[in-house]
């Protein structure tokens, strides 16, 4: 009787821990994925640190709604405006999260959203300028409770 | 899904004034990551772009991925030099366009 009880509590264990293996291998993006990305907008440009801010909460309750905020330093004039910021999330299933596309009509280059974060992870902004300079800004952020469904 | 979209913008403003404006609009925003009960995956259907133009031209926009969460908020700044018409868009995965106007007077 006794050693049955423990075959079946061995036994579930034993599921218990497939099934969180399981979830784990559940195809995540990981931070080479965001490397290649960042890759590609930045081309052959050094990627530069200062002059992009990327505001976030470092712990977040429900990672269904995460506000982020992005700020970039820039004169925003016709010939020196910051084009574009890309936003990454390097444990999501999906690495890209947006991207914002600014203009000299922007005036200033920051912007606000909220997004979803399935784990606890770095999300990395990157900012590209108008004659093709890089910069970028990584911020680690703690998850109480995972949102991308499941 | 009637989503109405909500904006605010300043009715007014100086010439050269950095303004802030902040849309939300309703949408589920389903990412094709979930699953219903029976296992089957949700298929994906989220607000893949929006743009904002003022008197034509486009001032911001964004490319949307699964990621951002649902009722897509943004907030951004825009430069206004005259009066005229804020443009927002919001374009769903099935083609289905929302949109809206705001006008702003600048002295």
């Amino acid at each position: 009787m006794n050693l049955q009880r423990r075959k079946l509590l061995g036994g579930t264990v034993g599921i218990a821990t497939v099934g969180l293996l399981g979830g784990a291998a559940n195809a995540l993006a990981a931070p080479e994925d965001v490397a290649a990305a960042i890759k590609a907008i930045a081309g052959d440009a050094e990627i530069g640190s200062g002059m992009i801010t990327l505001t976030a909460p470092e712990i977040a309750e429900n990672g269904n709604s995460v506000p982020i905020s992005v700020s970039v330093d820039s004169p925003m004039t016709d010939d020196d405006y910051v084009a574009s910021v890309s936003i990454y999330a390097e444990g999501n299933p999906l690495p890209e999260v947006v991207t914002f596309n600014f203009s000299p009509a922007s005036g200033v280059a920051s912007a606000s959203t909220r997004m979803r974060l399935a784990q606890t992870q770095n999300v990395v902004a990157v900012a590209k300028m108008s004659n093709g300079s890089v910069f970028s800004d990584t911020r680690n952020v703690k998850v109480t409770i995972g949102g991308c469904g499941g | 899904m009637s989503a109405k979209p909500r904006v605010k913008v300043p009715k007014t403003a100086a010439a050269g004034d950095i303004i802030t404006i902040k849309t939300l609009v309703k949408h589920t925003m389903e990412s094709g990551q979930r699953k219903d009960k029976e296992g089957n995956v949700i298929p994906r259907k989220i607000i893949n772009k929006f743009a904002c133009e003022f008197n034509g031209n486009p001032v911001f926009s964004a490319d949307i991925d699964p990621a951002v969460a649902s009722n897509p908020y943004f907030e951004f700044k825009a430069r206004v030099s005259e009066s005229g018409t804020f443009k927002f868009s919001w374009t769903d995965d099935d083609g289905t366009v929302i949109d809206t106007e705001k006008k702003i007077e600048v002295s």
